[in-house]
């Protein structure tokens, strides 16, 4: 199985980092990983994305053209990645930011309030976890302990107090697809 | 050893320390910086030297310094940072000082952009500074083979007193891909009794030079070199295969471009009945032409694919020497190929147009 | 027979390819009477420039570099940084270290890059055959300049001690002179002092040498030593512009 996703938002939203502890939650798991920033210009303050391919076979080509999901924070990141999801795909919206429907009828779609959501969890800045969780949840691709295991890795000894709430933040999204 | 997941240019970096690298001169150009930034939290860690020098100019004189005093040494840039090296490189290679020199290549001419490019290939494999000199010049395709290649590069460097190129390129340096640190097979390597370490009488004097002004000595220390070159081509030619044993037509590309290929092949194969295989060359100096022009007595057609408008396309028409045709595909830096497109090209091949 | 005079073995025993007045012969036994007399043979590297002095490594009898034009500095940072035990020394004209290799300099002056630089000022270059040089005079004639150095057109010459002197990194910056004997004793303790200072690990030294080119300036090397003294000297003030404690 391969499962090829674009992540898309401001920067700032935790995009990158949303992409880099689903390529970690993968490796953990044995699979075959990749993460694919854009970089440059655009990483100051613009919008950021990332692809990561998290697969059961050895990962060819980094770059997501036709991507099994496509996950977007804001609302020019749908703009510019709708087009990038193959046919029968999902789209992940958040929708506490984007107020419109994407235009494509042959995809799945989830409407997630990330910013409420984690907003109510405690802390405004897990909005990527949330919304991570809706994904794994929905996707299977790897394991909730994965991604938690991964956000330890991350945080590191010094934030191990913030691994709680990531927690909670990463079930609160993973109910919003069931 | 655990595998760790990590960015192309830390991998790099830290592949760089555990072949034993202790310097380290650099100066930043966007998309290398983790090298650099990586090596000086890094360098301190183990007694090594991380030095942030005033221009890609000083930091490979600077390189060509320490070489010169026997260290194993490294720099890294990209495109534009890496014309400036040239001089600095060429004085390298006539003094058979060995180094390894990272380019993530950006594209150009000029300033260019910052995107992924393969741009920079005649200047890596076909000289690049001037006179008559090679590098040892590895093209990895991912972050694995990036760090196995830099480690590679030292040990070969080392024993050829070849310098050696890492030829990366943007997308190479800022994708995470889990990546273990391997020691290569160490090679049985000379002691560096012509550095210049300070002198006392117990050997010849050092001295490291690429100045002849005399023919017959500037004609030796090129008939050394070119014999050395041809050892290098003859061991340490590197390429994979991928789907080549029945391939109607054949694909040659390198770096992130030959991942992209994968997918075409497979793609092909898979959805639309062309049989294509692919070459993907890890030396493109020395060139794997030898697997090509046994392929091309098979195959009805060879495509190049690069990020460029046409360069390694050239050593592929070589390997080729006219035994089938040779088409190429290419983009300009920053716009990566997609499988469709290789695939739209393999039809027009197949179908003759 | 008493010995009245011994040639350092730290200069090779081969014939210099300078020109007859010319005094970079007396500048290179300079530097390595100091190294012999410090015992500092097994110790040192020289890196020699491109210009005149291109084939010094042929004279200096200790390990050595040849380096690219205008790059000995960052050559020497490189050796240095690998051997910081070890006396490493540049040795460069007027071309290479004003012009071309003016960031070189400057930046292993600023940062305290613990080597030390012989800089052979004689306002021209020499190898290339006598064009106008960084620190040519204003109103001097060269190839380049053939009605002389028009400061409109073409700037002002440049003092290198007085401008790496303002440098933090800088411990020792002298200018000296080879016109006579009193002041090629000088330039010797100079010398002297410029690779105390490097072993001593207080940062970079540097001795400027105000020097001659009979041939380039179309002078006999008398009228060039009068000449030195009368036009270079009034530019080019001799003494110590930095001395860290």
């Amino acid at each position: 199985m391969t499962n090829e996703v674009i992540m898309a938002g401001f920067g700032g939203q935790g995009v990158l980092l949303m992409g880099q502890l689903l390529a970690y939650a993968g490796m953990v798991e044995g699979k075959n990983v990749s993460w694919l920033p854009s970089y440059g210009p655009e990483m100051r303050g613009g919008t950021a994305n990332c692809s990561v391919i998290v697969s059961d076979e050895p990962v060819g080509s980094p770059v997501v053209t036709e991507a099994d999901a496509v996950i977007v924070m804001n609302k020019p990141s749908l703009d510019k990645f709708e087009s990038a999801l193959k046919p029968g795909g999902t789209l992940f919206i958040n929708s506490s930011l984007i107020d419109r429907k994407p235009s494509r009828k042959d995809i799945d779609v989830h409407y997630i309030p990330v910013n409420e959501i984690a907003a109510e969890v405690g802390n405004a800045r897990v909005a990527n976890i949330v919304m991570l969780g809706a994904y794994v949840a929905s996707s299977g691709i790897v394991s909730k302990k994965s991604v938690i295991d991964a956000v330890e890795y991350v945080l590191g000894k010094s934030k191990a107090h913030l691994i709680p709430i990531n927690e909670k933040a990463f079930d609160e999204g993973a109910k919003r697809v069931k | 050893m655990e595998k760790v997941l990590m960015k192309g240019n830390e991998a790099i970096a830290e592949a760089a320390v555990q072949a034993g690298c202790r310097f380290f001169f650099g100066y930043p150009i966007t998309p290398q910086n983790q090298i650099p930034e990586y090596m000086s939290r890094r360098m301190p860690e183990v007694g090594g030297t991380f030095l942030q020098a005033e221009s890609e100019v000083s930091a490979i004189n600077m390189v060509y310094g320490a070489a010169g005093a026997g260290a194993r040494v490294m720099t890294s840039s990209s495109s534009p940072g890496i014309s400036l090296k040239q001089e600095g490189i060429s004085y390298i290679a006539c003094a058979e000082l060995p180094c390894v020199i990272v380019n993530m290549m950006r594209s150009g001419p000029g300033l260019g952009g910052i995107l992924a490019s393969q741009g920079d290939y005649f200047q890596s494999v076909k000289g690049g500074g001037h006179g008559d000199y090679r590098l040892i010049v590895y093209a990895p395709s991912s972050v694995q083979e990036a760090a196995d290649c830099v480690m590679e590069a030292f040990e070969a460097s080392d024993y050829y007193r070849v310098p050696a190129l890492i030829l990366g390129d943007g997308m190479i340096g800022q994708m995470m891909e889990p990546v273990e640190f391997k020691q290569p097979k160490k090679r049985e390597q000379k002691e560096k009794t012509w550095a210049a370490t300070g002198w006392d009488g117990s050997r010849e004097r050092a001295v490291i030079n690429s100045l002849y002004i005399e023919a017959e000595e500037m004609n030796a220390v090129i008939g050394r070199l070119q014999r050395v070159y041809r050892e290098i081509e003859k061991n340490e030619t590197q390429f994979e295969e991928f789907m080549m044993d029945d391939a109607e037509i054949g694909i040659v590309a390198y770096g992130t471009t030959a991942r992209i290929v994968r997918n075409a092949v497979l793609k092909a194969r898979n959805d639309f009945g062309i049989k294509a295989g692919l070459i993907r060359p890890i030396t493109v100096w020395p060139f794997p032409y030898a697997p090509i022009a046994d392929a091309a007595k098979r195959v009805t057609a060879f495509l190049a694919v690069e990020m460029s408008t046409g360069q390694m396309v050239e050593d592929v028409r070589l390997g080729v020497n006219g035994a089938c045709p040779v088409s190429f595909l290419g983009t300009t830096g920053g716009i990566a190929q997609t499988p469709l497109q290789i695939i739209k090209k393999l039809k027009e091949i197949k179908e003759g147009k | 027979m008493a010995v009245v005079f011994k040639k350092t073995p730290l200069i090779c025993d081969v014939p210099f390819h300078y020109c007859p007045g010319c005094t970079h012969g007396i500048a290179h036994r300079l530097v390595a009477e100091c190294i012999e007399e410090m015992g500092l043979q097994d110790k040192a590297i020289s890196v020699v420039p491109v210009g005149c002095a291109v084939f010094a490594y042929k004279y200096f009898n200790v390990d050595s570099f040849q380096a690219s034009h205008g790059r000995a500095p960052a050559v020497a940072t490189g050796a240095k940084r690998v051997h910081p035990d070890k006396l490493v020394f540049t040795y460069q004209g007027d071309g290479d270290l004003a012009s071309i290799g003016t960031a070189e300099i400057v930046h292993a002056a600023a940062r305290g890059e613990k080597i030390t630089t012989i800089f052979i000022n004689n306002a021209i270059y020499g190898m290339t055959g006598g064009q106008m040089a960084p620190t040519t005079l204003v109103g001097q004639k060269t190839t380049t300049s053939p009605f002389g150095r028009d400061e409109v057109h073409c700037g002002y010459p440049v003092r290198i001690s007085e401008m790496l002197s303002t440098l933090d990194g800088a411990a020792y910056i002298e200018r000296v002179s080879l016109h006579d004997v009193p002041n090629i004793n000088k330039a010797k303790k100079a010398i002297r002092k410029a690779f105390e200072t490097q072993i001593a690990g207080k940062g970079f030294s540097l001795v400027e040498i105000l020097s001659t080119c009979p041939t380039n300036w179309g002078l006999s090397p008398v009228e060039a030593i009068k000449w030195l003294k009368d036009n270079m000297i009034p530019y080019y003030p001799l003494g110590v512009f930095k001395e860290a404690k």
